[in-house]
């Protein structure tokens, strides 16, 4: 998943026409994006000025620029220009489409043929069959140590590229070494052809493939990856240019980009900015072309949008955010009555109205509505602020004893919303909270991971692709990664989880998912809290920008006016 | 002098072997995993980290890691930070460019500050040398990031007097208002150290004795006793010049300057000890360095201290 | 922060003429120029309301400082909330009252540490000398090169205060800031000492065989502490500002304590839509890091007979 350890900040609502076109699922791709505009920011690249250079915010990636080794947002903005992968998601609906591949077929939603078109590298090398196996081989086998290769779990043979070593720091030595460096599940047919078996069957496996862990990579990655990863070569609209340490990074339009996504800038460079508020100051001087998230500074009252008027844009995103507990780490949250108590004492819109200025949207339920698969109102009752409700349920759960806090990560915003939270909890149960730092994330996390973090946590997810099952499986599945809860597990969760992988169309996959969130309804594992929305701003001379759902900009749709 | 020279910095090697391991102590023994945040926001997985920890040597027990640190950094080789690069590209880099504004806000602390000092100096107990101490302190009063970000917002994004951040090759004129910032709340004991030290040497007999032999007062203030209140004011800013380096962390964020105080800062919170140790040991080589010129200095000022 | 601990060379000049043999106490000889002083009855009385705030907040006003009203949150200042609200909804008077206690606390005790460790260790070091002296001084010297902020981070970040109790939550804070603080009163005080030391009444009492415990406590501390109480006041003031800093990077005080440094980091981003949220903590701040410079400064030249 694409996480972001800074916050994303998000701001209050602008009455665009992309959130209608968004809600709309796609009435149209050639609509134009924003309401108003000069009709040069439509979807599908043909028209508006070609050309000029753009200045955005960015961040120092985590790791080398290798698509299967970044899932932090930092590296992964960058990289999402300058790869094409089999599938590529609608930038108003996050629907998958076809990219690089012609046809991705399957009779059992096991056995996978993926056909490609004829894409080239921005290295003049054709892509082939070769260079997604070898590329996801490297990314799944143990000893590389790539950061993506969960992705790669449910493909057949994935296990036997496994460290399975115990010894701490020697996991991949002597009898620990993995015992095979190729899947069995991937097998190239042709130059062009290739085919995909998964262990169990997993109905969205074309949905996934959209992810840039399964990007492509040229032949030259594999000969020297460290070279590689401070220079990609990829096949998207954009090609790598620079990238001075510390500082910024530059990619140029790809003049060699076989796809239909083509860009109609020339440079963008990716500004690394160390302070939000810096970084708005500069957008508002006109020194920044585009900022991706309004600081809370200026979302205040609104404020940036009397001093960004006309270049400035809302849309909801795939974020989510909730609370979490651990009921092993704090048994006195063990009771799913308990959790609705609090969760039905937190006065979510007062809250986005006064903490987030309208920047959310009330959660009401565990998954985004911007996925495919979504079921409004999943959590009912439980999570709409009602403090009369709230006392009985706490209640009927037998009262609770004892001081509540809520731990969050120190970098970020997120003091302010979690002491809000806390605020809202003591005044309608008068249960004492107290908003708690936990340390910076890599402290925040281990102590999640490990289960040390008592009474409640803040927790969110940013999805990997678009679709129900990306906000469940990963999160709530017994053995997930992301599963801080005790962990949370549920037989019939499980089985649901299943019984929806392996169902024969994606509708009636998306049915079974939404049992097994009904599931979650009634467990109760997390409180659901809100709904992210991404607020961009630019500067005077770029048309209007179009957010993605993923909260991204849509670089290729870019233009100067 | 070659003496004592040789000396002073055979005694910094103790103090440099102490703050390294102090520091190297300090940073590996904070909780948390380094690798988190690598992944976004779910832990990486167990290949990916235990790939970072044998690269980082994160499984030797301290004092082994600590002995291998000294060993490699014995020949020059600082490491390489979590990002994979090398922890002295990083530091040149960055120390040119928080050199620059460490000396910049040394200037310009000197400049208003030694002003100050001496307009309230010479008209002590009058509305300007009231005016000079009350807004001096007033300076210090507020903390950084308020005047930071006060600045930023009046002088750069209101009033467009100056740029609002600093670019990755920072210009002297883009720099002048985080180095205001940064040395404004040095201007203040500069300022007072020079009135005190003024004060009482106008008063010394040496003074006295000039202005009796016909010197004009301004003379004699110039020459005799502003040179040697100066003494005092170049020790303290020697001090002061280690410590905006490293200080520098709240002026570098607000102003977006790639500096080594934000370096440190970050190392800091991502555990990345190799970096934080290499940049802290560096701070402290200059600031050890630094203070042998101030010593030396005194020699030239005050011809009474000798270094024999 | 750097300049906290850049204080004491300020003084370290003025010390040079301060141990001069009197016939009246020094004492009074001091009052009597300190009774004269506007400045001193201002600082004087400011010190006291703030004191009086922070041990009895309830005597100003009758308001939980707890309470948040979200829905009222940004209040512009009214009847109903004189300083108006803050970004959660407190009232942003009863916080500030209630903040005086906090802020006060880290100030006085760090103060206090500092003073303590630093005197004890310049005095041993001073007085012993030969190769305790020369052991203390690079001791020193290694905490002095670490820059305040920097080690404060690393403290903080490893001590991991959450959710723990008032008062070790202000402790952890107050050590944090002591550790680095106390080398640069060390210096001060170690140089003090030593222009004490060779004094006739402190080889006469020598020479009548008095323990060493005795004539550092009968005949070298108190001549040697003026310096040190001057700029400990003032560095008193320095501690409460850098307390607001650490609160900004998100490392100083935390709830359930309420300080003025937490309120103002939480208000900074309020500057340039709802700044009344960041003015009245800051004021109040600025007010008393204020108070404490000037009576320290009063203090100063009601003590140093030269300047009178």
């Amino acid at each position: 998943m694409r996480g972001t350890t800074r916050t994303i900040a998000v701001a209050g609502v602008s009455a665009l026409a992309l959130l209608t076109a968004a809600c709309n699922g796609g009435s149209s791709e050639t609509t134009s994006a924003t309401g108003g505009a000069t009709g040069s920011a439509s979807a599908s690249g043909d028209t508006g000025a070609s050309g000029g250079e753009i200045t955005v915010n960015g961040c120092q990636p985590e790791n080398q620029l290798i698509a299967g080794n970044t899932s932090e947002t930092c590296g992964g903005d960058v990289l999402d220009t300058l790869t094409a992968k089999l599938v590529h998601y609608n930038s108003d609906t996050a629907e998958p489409e076809m990219d690089i591949a012609e046809s991705i077929e399957t009779d059992d939603n096991q056995n996978f043929t993926v056909k490609l078109k004829d894409y080239k590298f921005a290295d003049g090398t054709p892509v082939t069959a070769d260079s997604f196996v070898k590329a996801w081989n490297y990314t799944a086998y143990g000893p590389n140590g790539q950061g993506g290769s969960y992705f790669y779990g449910p493909i057949e043979g994935f296990d036997a590229l496994q460290c399975t070593g115990t010894e701490e720091g020697k996991e991949c030595e002597g009898t620990g070494k993995p015992k095979a460096e190729e899947m069995t599940g991937l097998k190239v047919v042709d130059d062009k052809t290739f085919t995909i078996k998964t262990t169990e069957k997993v109905s969205n496996l074309p949905v996934r493939l959209g992810y840039t862990a399964f990007a492509p990579q040229p032949e030259s990655f594999f000969s020297d990856p460290e070279a590689f990863g401070k220079a990609p070569v990829g096949a998207g609209p954009f090609k790598f240019e620079s990238w001075t340490e510390g500082q910024s990074i530059v990619v140029v339009k790809n003049p060699d980009y076989s796809g239909t996504n083509t860009a109609k800038i020339d440079k963008i460079t990716f500004k690394f900015m160390q302070d939000m508020d810096a970084a708005y100051n500069e957008l508002v001087a006109n020194q920044l072309d585009l900022l991706t998230a309004i600081p809370v500074s200026a979302l205040i009252d609104d404020k940036y949008k009397t001093e960004l008027t006309d270049r400035n844009a809302q849309r909801e995103t795939a974020t989510i955010q909730w609370i979490g507990m651990n009921p092993k780490a704090d048994p006195t949250l063990a009771k799913p009555e308990l959790r609705k108590a609090l969760s039905m004492a937190i006065d979510r819109e007062t809250i986005n109205k006064q903490i987030f200025n309208g920047t959310r949207t009330v959660s009401t339920g565990w998954v985004s509505p911007v996925v495919s698969g979504y079921k409004a109102n999943a959590c009912g009752e439980a999570c709409v602020f009602d403090p009369a409700k709230a006392k009985a349920m706490l209640e009927q759960a037998g009262g609770y004893d004892g001081k509540l806090t809520l731990t969050y990560n120190t970098e970020g915003d997120h003091k302010t919303w979690t002491t809000a939270v806390c605020n809202s909890i003591t005044d309608t149960l008068g249960i004492e909270c107290t908003a708690t730092p936990g340390g910076e994330f890599g402290e925040f996390l281990t102590n999640l991971t490990e289960g040390k973090t008592k009474g409640m946590f803040r927790n969110g997810w940013q999805m990997d692709y678009p679709s129900i099952e990306n906000y469940l499986t990963p999160i709530y599945a017994k053995n997930a990664d992301s599963n801080y809860f005790g962990p949370y597990d549920n037989p019939e969760f499980e089985k649901l989880l299943k019984e929806a992988a392996a169902a024969p169309s994606n509708d009636e996959a998306n049915v079974k998912y939404q049992e097994a969130e009904a599931v979650l309804a009634e467990d109760f594992p997390t409180i659901p809290l809100f709904y992210g929305k991404a607020t961009m701003g630019w500067s005077d001379k770029l048309n209007p920008v179009k957010i993605t759902p993923f909260g991204t900009a849509d670089f290729t749709s870019i233009s100067l006016k | 002098m070659g003496k004592y020279i040789i000396r002073r910095l055979l005694q910094m090697i103790p103090v440099i072997i102490g703050t390294t391991f102090l520091i190297f102590y300090m940073v590996f023994a904070l909780p948390g995993d380094p690798t988190a945040g690598k992944c976004g926001e779910r832990p990486c997985p167990a290949a990916y980290v235990a790939k970072y920890r044998a690269e980082h040597n994160l499984d030797d027990p301290m004092p082994i890691r600590y002995a291998k640190y000294v060993a490699k950094t014995a020949t020059g080789d600082l490491g390489t930070n979590r990002y994979g690069v090398k922890v002295t590209e990083d530091l040149k880099k960055r120390y040119v460019v928080t050199g620059k504004l460490a000396l910049m806000a040394v200037a310009v602390e000197v400049v208003i500050g030694i002003a100050a000092g001496i307009l309230s100096g010479i008209r002590k107990g009058r509305f300007i040398d009231n005016l000079v101490l009350v807004s001096t302190l007033f300076v210090i009063s507020i903390p950084v990031f308020v005047i930071g970000a006060l600045c930023q917002y009046f002088l750069g994004v209101k009033w467009g007097l100056f740029p609002v951040t600093v670019s990755a090759k920072p210009t002297l004129y883009e720099l002048f208002m985080p180095a205001f910032v940064l040395g404004s709340l040095s201007i203040a004991y500069v300022a007072r150290l020079t009135r005190t030290n003024l004060v009482e040497n106008l008063r010394a007999d040496y003074v006295r004795t000039a202005i009796a032999k016909g010197l004009s007062r301004k003379r004699a203030v110039g020459l005799h006793a502003l040179r040697n209140s100066m003494i005092p004011v170049i020790t303290f800013v020697g001090f002061d010049f280690g410590g905006l380096l490293g200080g520098a962390i709240v002026t570098e964020r607000i102003f977006n300057i790639q500096g080594i105080g934000g370096y440190i800062f970050r190392s800091i919170y991502n555990r990345d000890g190799v970096a934080v140790v290499g940049a802290v040991t560096a701070l402290v080589i200059v600031y050890l360095l630094v203070n042998l010129l101030v010593d030396l200095l005194y020699g030239v000022l005050d011809p009474r201290i000798s270094h024999d | 922060m750097t300049e906290s601990a850049t204080v004491v060379q300020a003084v370290e000049a003025t010390n040079a003429a301060g141990d001069v043999g009197e016939a009246r106490s020094l004492g009074a000889d001091a009052w009597r120029a300190l009774r004269k002083k506007p400045l001193f009855w201002v600082s004087l009385v400011l010190i006291t309301i703030f004191v009086l705030m922070a041990i009895w907040p309830s005597l100003f006003t009758n308001t939980d400082p707890d309470n948040a009203v979200l829905r009222q949150a940004r209040e512009r200042p009214n009847a109903n909330a004189w300083f108006g609200r803050d970004i959660q909804g407190y009232d942003i008077y009863s916080r500030v009252v209630y903040g005086a206690r906090a802020s006060i606390l880290v100030g006085v005790l760090t103060t206090t540490f500092t003073v303590l460790l630093g005197g004890a260790i310049g005095t041993l070091a001073a007085y012993a000398g030969g190769w305790v002296d020369a052991l203390v001084s690079r001791v020193t010297d290694i905490f002095f090169a670490i820059p305040l902020l920097l080690g404060a981070i690393l403290f903080m970040a490893a001590t991991q205060p959450r959710g723990k109790p008032y008062f070790v939550i202000i402790l952890l804070v107050v050590t944090a800031i002591s550790i680095l603080g106390w080398p640069s009163l060390a210096r001060l005080m170690r140089s003090s000492v030593m222009q004490v030391l060779p004094n006739d009444y402190v080889q006469a009492a020598r020479a009548l065989g008095a323990s060493p415990w005795r004539i550092i406590r009968k005949h070298i501390i108190p001549n040697a502490m003026g310096p040190l109480i001057v700029v400990s006041t003032i560095n008193l003031g320095a501690y409460i500002a850098a307390e607001a800093t650490l609160s900004f990077l998100g490392i100083g005080l935390q709830p359930p304590v309420i300080s003025w440094g937490v309120s103002i980091s939480d208000a900074i981003v309020g500057l340039r839509t709802t700044p009344h949220m960041l003015a009245f903590p800051s004021l109040f701040l600025s007010l008393t890091v204020l108070a404490f410079i000037m009576l320290g400064d009063a203090i100063r030249d009601a003590f140093d007979p030269k300047t009178r």
